[in-house]
């Protein structure tokens, strides 16, 4: 018999129809909406007398324009609010289900989609943003799309697509003290860039990986769009179900081995080739940080700003001159001196429960340095934060100095009001450290969430590994 | 959608690797509910000296007489060729109607960005991959030459210079086919509605927990 990857059997599981050239229509199991992306689909759908598919796979939450704060305000800016009563409308038009704003169910859809158990093993996932490689951690076959490809799913509950060349990663061994599945998701991007995934869908593989946390899995597959890839997956096993029992869309009690049967075949043979592979060595793995304006400008904690006067490259030499002139970084600084001005923990890619506890213990006891203007921490979801505030952790950071916001993308992408300014310096637990990704001229440095935590305590970076 | 036809276009030069969708298109811009008007905000940090915000008239703001777009030069440019990596980072398709509503129908890269390339067929936009050394002679090209154009034929597949030197380009065969008809995805996909429906039946039968 053949063997199959991971990729290959959610793929073949999925496949309507192949065209002889390859193009093929992909079955669409769960679709996720949120404000940004969905308006001008809709609009496509009105314009063309279309009614969605199957209303039942579509999920819909705003979180890119909602603010963290002073919530029963609502939304003050008025094009900002706009785009989330559109969502409001679209949705109660069609008779979709929405998490709005002031649900304890709202938050950023990667967030939200795994808490409610829409996102289960086997499925294949879309949503317009391209973080949606996160839901791959349930091991399944989900990627961003565009609008068009919105509507298209919407239309048609198909996707068409090409396959994609599969890419291993393997990371084996256990992970140092203090270091975290971001900082493994930064190390392989810093090893193969920022175009390395391109074409590739990425499985996470090891015993490291299949010793993290599903919200440590979740981590590290929203970071491979990141390596260029636009699916990162990881096999399902005992941790996925444990996580996924119980949840609101979870399959019912009556459906629920059946359920388990299926999935536990939902991993690559032994044996199975894949196009590419890289195995890394996770007791090698520090504490990592961005220092330029892409997550490939990545080092070690205890590493040195790169000095493009030593490149032989010359787009190299210009991109990375350009980089730390935007950053405003000297050549040969080591990382644990440059000082921050601001810290957000939260993001579709820590801003889950695990993420808030081990920012937290880092916190914990500590005061927030002088020279540090804000330190916010932005649960994920209203049932994070609900859970963080359970266990207490909300008081932990507000001892500390910390803000504690309600839920959203917040000063991820600096879509509401939370973001930098010119010049300022950020330790985020975010992903994109886009020049302008969290506010024009702000800088954006890339950590883990204790990093982050333990980076405002002290005003600069700090090696988490040896605390 | 637009039909592609054969046109012949002045080359504007980006020269820097990783251009991403954030820089194509400032977040600010993405809060709008229409599909047009994303041109005059296309590369806005880049391009102006204050900050944009939706809304605003473009024709009184002070330019950056740096940013390559801004020289006269390269007004009216309908083909952008740039480095490694294009439209790198988020899914917004705003970033080809952005590219697209200012003008440009073909950006011409060594590799792109797997979603951005995607978006610009569904946007009726043409984006090239060409072997690095190649880009790398276009760029020289455009430099030395004032007015520089590139006839584009996607009959052919060919980018023609003004000087007579011709580039073969690759592009996927079905993408190829809708460019040059303006076909809608949706209405071709549609056509196998029976096939969507059958593949549906027997895919909730063996996984009705997909449907509950
Ligand atoms: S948290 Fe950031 S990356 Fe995630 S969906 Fe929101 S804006 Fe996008």
């Amino acid at each position: 018999m053949n063997t199959q990857t991971l990729y290959d059997k959610l793929w073949n599981s999925h496949l309507v129809r192949t065209e002889a050239d390859g193009t093929s229509l992909i079955y669409i199991d769960r679709h996720l909406v949120h404000e940004v992306t969905s308006p001008q689909a809709f609009e496509g759908m009105r314009m063309a007398h279309r009614k969605p598919w199957r209303v039942g796979s579509i999920l819909a939450v705003p979180d890119h324009n909602v603010p963290t704060k002073n919530l029963a305000a609502g939304i003050t800016d008025p094009i900002s609010r706009l785009q989330v009563e559109t969502l409001d409308a679209n949705c109660a038009e069609l008779g979709i289900t929405e998490f709005k704003m002031g649900d304890i169910r709202q938050g950023v859809v990667h967030v939200m989609g795994p808490e409610q158990g829409a996102t289960l093993p086997g499925m294949t996932v879309v949503c317009g943003d391209s973080h949606t490689s996160t839901h791959g951690a349930f091991g399944a076959l989900a990627h961003g799309i565009g609008t068009s490809e919105v509507e298209h799913v919407m239309a048609t509950q198909c996707l068409v697509a090409k396959k994609s060349k599969t890419m291993l990663v393997k990371v084996d061994g256990k992970l140092g003290h203090g270091v975290t599945s971001k900082d493994i998701a930064l190390e392989v991007i810093g090893m193969i860039g920022t175009a390395g995934g391109t074409g590739y869908a990425i499985e996470f593989g090891g015993d490291t990986i299949r010793g993290l946390s599903m919200e440590g899995r979740m981590t590290l597959c929203n970071m491979a769009i990141e390596a260029g890839a636009r699916a990162g997956m990881v096999a399902a096993d005992e941790v996925t179900f444990e996580y996924i029992k119980g949840r609101p869309f979870a399959p019912q009690a009556s459906q629920w081995d059946a359920a388990v049967t299926y999935w536990r075949t939902l991993h690559s043979d032994a044996g199975a080739k894949f196009d590419t592979t890289i195995t890394l060595d996770a007791a090698k793995i520090k504490p990592q940080v961005t220092w330029g304006t892409s997550p490939e400008m990545v080092l070690p904690v205890d590493g040195i700003v790169p000095d493009p006067a030593k490149m032989a490259d010359p787009v190299k030499r210009s991109d990375t001159e350009r980089a730390l002139q935007y950053m405003g970084l000297k050549a040969n600084t080591p990382i644990t001196e440059i000082k921050i001005d601001k810290v957000f923990i939260g993001s579709c890619t820590n801003g889950r429960i695990e993420d808030m506890r081990a920012a937290a213990a880092v916190a914990k006891g500590g005061k927030v340095a002088a020279s540090v203007m804000l330190a916010m921490v932005v649960p994920g979801s209203g049932l994070v934060k609900a859970q963080a505030e359970k266990e207490g952790l909300d008081k932990i950071f507000i001892a500390a100095g910390f803000e504690w916001r309600d839920p959203g993308c917040s000063m991820c992408l600096a879509m509401n009001d939370d973001r930098l300014s010119s010049g300022e310096r950020c330790a985020s637990t975010s992903n994109r450290n886009f020049e302008g990704r969290q506010g024009q001229g702000g800088r954006t440095h890339l950590v883990s969430p204790a990093m982050a935590a333990a980076a405002a305590l002290a005003g600069h970076f700090v090696d988490v590994s040896k605390q | 959608m637009q039909k592609f036809e054969k046109f012949s276009g002045l080359v504007a030069p980006l020269d820097r690797a990783n251009v991403d969708t954030d820089a194509i298109i400032p977040k600010q811009f993405l809060k709008s509910i229409k599909r047009s008007g994303f041109g005059p905000y296309a590369f806005d940090e880049w391009r102006y000296l204050d900050h944009g915000e939706p809304g605003m008239d473009c024709s009184t703001r002070p330019l950056n007489k740096d940013f390559v777009l801004n020289q006269a030069r390269y007004q009216g440019a309908q083909v952008l060729l740039a480095r490694e990596n294009f439209g790198c980072g988020s899914s917004r398709e705003h970033a080809p109607w952005a590219l697209d509503d200012y003008g440009f129908r073909v950006v011409i890269a060594p590799s792109f960005a797997d979603i951005f390339f995607n978006n610009c067929f569904k946007n009726g936009m043409l984006p090239i991959k060409l072997a690095a050394d190649k880009v790398d002679e276009l760029f020289k090209a455009v430099e030395a030459k004032n007015g520089f154009a590139l006839a584009v034929d996607l009959v052919q597949q060919t980018l023609t210079t003004p000087d007579g030197v011709v580039y073969k380009f690759e592009v996927d065969e079905f993408r190829k086919h809708c460019l040059l008809n303006g076909l809608d995805d949706i209405g071709l996909t549609l056509q196998h509605k029976a096939d969507i429906s059958s593949f549906e039946t027997k895919h909730r039968a063996s996984q009705p927990w997909l449907f509950a």
